[in-house]
């Protein structure tokens, strides 16, 4: 399984990069729907890892994603003057190692105090986390304060996006489904029993937040170098509430499933557009609706991989 | 401005009087969350939703009052403040029904999940140009507006009315809640879910008045909110609603006197915070900074009891 894997990421990388080479023959306004759903498949898959796979409930997945985002916005407009163009490509992938970085290092901060809390208390508390992060953006003059940060280089082309969708994808993939990471899915079914296991829990959930946070921060990345702009606002609670719909539509836990949810549901309000006044009544009504009919998500059929845990 | 001493002084006693003032809002808000965590065990996040209703609700009910009660008058403006209660009282009774009793005996994340989407819908739906939208409008004055001078302190007839309104409620609550059977029965419910229903309470109903009960005081709060905000629109429930649920918290979700306690804390140190320059622009962050402080050191609140998990 590993070996097939490993080949399916080398060939979702070879494609991604491929077809960012015939990007300059696609429309402009499809090609940016395109990165859009690169950078949500990482911010879905990202955010399952911590919501799904170990069943916590986190609601601040837009303040990792800003702080990684803020961070290589600034990095790469402070050392872009002194830089060769040339290699930009390579001040690109510093940028949004570094935004994936610090963001996992806030991840770490807010995965402390998941040691003692759970459920309810736990997805408040990471609700407060996000608005802490962007109170504190807004008020930060270095990142332009409310006015948000301006002129960022556009650098995040479909290859970038997609080639980095492809190794999340791969890495979380591959990190549940190791022997170590069985621990996430026995967290989720029941810590009390996990740990009488020796299957140390806040270990475990750590690990969730900081890779989880690594991975959106490299989204915010992405995202700062494609929309070259950044404003707090972008980034409030309703910004983690999209990622956490794909993630419940999609089924907590289920990679394919959490996939497709992505690709619709940035595709989808594209598309409706002219009804985007009753976008957000349709995500709600569709929470609502889906937790009472269909818990376990509208894409998790025993097509995509072995049974729910539920 | 005579010396710098005593209007520092003066500044300092109004606000005082401010954090008071808007500490007793939070507490009406808080109590309406740690009522429902008491009998049910989880977040109720369309509560904050349920008072800007409640503010809406008077916006469109004060024109119909003034027909039969002069205007701002203390007569039309109880009666606003108790049709309004009614009006969220059956909107909580309703959403408890529709949204969350089908989802009792579900695991926990699922009813929060579904509470998100709820706030959210209602939100949404209020938004949108059929029903509010999203503009800001204009409060009424419901009520007839003193100032009262002591010393250099100006008082005004607002600051001294939130309060007091909040400490009748209180006493009425507290009446309810200690001396009278559904009050019994809810903190027979709170205790002991399942030794309540053997003992013959009816836990549905039990439940209904408690969400009816908590959404009266939501509007109540949303009210006197939106009295001294600059004007009413869908979304302004959210924050007082965060805070308020942060003072829950604080004072140890599911305990009534500390749902109180925590409210006007944090009012008070919001308000103090806010009079502080530098520190003024970080208020919104102040709440949950010290609600993550709070859920490291003493997750049970100030007055709460940390509870053993049996297995």
């Amino acid at each position: 399984m590993n070996q097939g894997a490993k080949r399916w990421l080398l060939a979702g990388v070879a494609l991604a990069i491929g077809v960012s080479f015939l990007s300059s023959y696609f429309n402009r306004y499809y090609l940016g729907v395109a990165i859009d759903v690169g950078i949500n498949i990482i911010l879905a898959v990202s955010l399952n890892l911590i919501n799904g796979h170990t069943g916590q409930f986190s609601l601040g997945h837009a303040g990792f994603m800003a702080v990684g985002g803020y961070t290589a916005a600034k990095f790469t407009l402070e050392l872009s003057p002194s830089v060769p163009p040339a290699l930009s490509p390579l001040l690109f992938l510093a940028a949004l190692t570094l935004g994936g970085l610090v963001a996992a290092l806030v991840g770490l901060s807010v995965g402390v105090p998941t040691l003692r809390l759970r459920g309810d208390y736990l997805a408040i508390v990471t609700l407060g986390f996000g608005e802490i992060i962007r109170v504190v953006f807004q008020n930060l003059e270095a990142v332009g304060a409310a006015s948000g940060l301006k002129g960022i280089a556009n650098w995040t082309g479909f290859g970038w996006a997609w080639s980095l969708a492809v190794i999340t994808v791969f890495t979380i993939a591959s990190l549940v489904n190791s022997t170590y990471g069985r621990g996430f899915i026995a967290v989720h079914d029941d810590e009390v029993a996990a740990s009488a296991m020796g299957v140390n829990p806040v270990r475990y959930k750590v690990t969730a937040f900081v890779v989880g946070a690594f991975f959106a921060g490299v989204a915010g990345a992405l995202y700062a170098h494609h929309k070259q702009f950044l404003s707090p606002t972008g980034f409030d609670f309703m910004k983690s509430i999209d990622i956490v719909v794909m993630v419940i539509l999609g089924g907590m836990g289920r990679t394919a499933g959490v996939i497709l949810a992505a690709i619709l549901l940035t595709v989808l309000p594209e598309a409706l557009r002219d009804f985007a006044s009753y976008r957000m009544i349709l995500y709600s009504l569709l929470i609502i609706v889906l937790m009472m009919v269909r818990p376990q998500g509208l894409f998790n059929w025993p097509l995509f991989g072995n049974a729910t845990r539920h | 401005m005579v010396s710098a001493d005593p209007s520092a002084q003066m500044n300092w006693l109004q606000q005082l009087i401010n954090g008071f003032g808007l500490g007793s809002i939070y507490a009406l808000i808080a109590l309406g969350y740690t009522m429902v965590y008491g009998v049910l065990r989880f977040i109720n996040f369309a509560h904050s939703d349920v008072l800007m209703l409640g503010a809406f609700a008077a916006f469109f009910l004060a024109p119909k009052v003034e027909g039969f009660v002069p205007r701002q008058s203390y007569a039309g403006a109880l009666l606003i403040l108790v049709l309004a209660a009614a009006v969220c009282a059956v909107i909580g009774i309703l959403i408890e029904r529709l949204a969350y009793r089908p989802l009792r005996n579900r695991p926990k994340l699922t009813v929060l999940i579904t509470a998100i989407g709820v706030s959210l819908f209602i939100e949404f739906s209020c938004q949108h140009r059929a029903i509010f939208g999203a503009q800001t409008r204009p409060f009424p004055k419901l009520l007839p507006e003193h100032t009262f001078h002591v010393g250099e302190l100006t008082i005004a007839s607002y600051d001294i009315m939130v309060p007091l309104v909040t400490m009748v409620l209180l006493v009425i609550l507290w009446f309810v809640v200690q001396r009278t059977r559904i009050g019994t029965a809810m903190r027979a419910v709170a205790y002991n879910h399942q030794a309540a229903c053997l003992m013959g309470v009816n836990i549905d109903r039990v439940i209904s008045f408690t969400f009816g009960l908590g959404s009266a005081l939501a509007a109540v709060a949303g009210i006197l909110y939106a009295l001294k905000a600059p004007g009413i629109e869908p979304l302004m429930g959210i924050q007082p609603g965060l805070r308020a649920f942060v003072a829950a918290v604080l004072g140890g979700i599911g305990n009534l006197p500390g749902a109180v306690l925590g409210g006007l804390v944090l009012g008070l140190l919001e308000t103090f915070a806010g009079g502080i320059p530098g520190i003024s622009n970080y208020r919104d962050g102040i709440a949950f900074a010290i609600l993550i402080l709070i859920l490291l050191f003493r997750p049970a609140g100030l007055l709460g009891r940390a509870q053993v998990e049996k297995v």
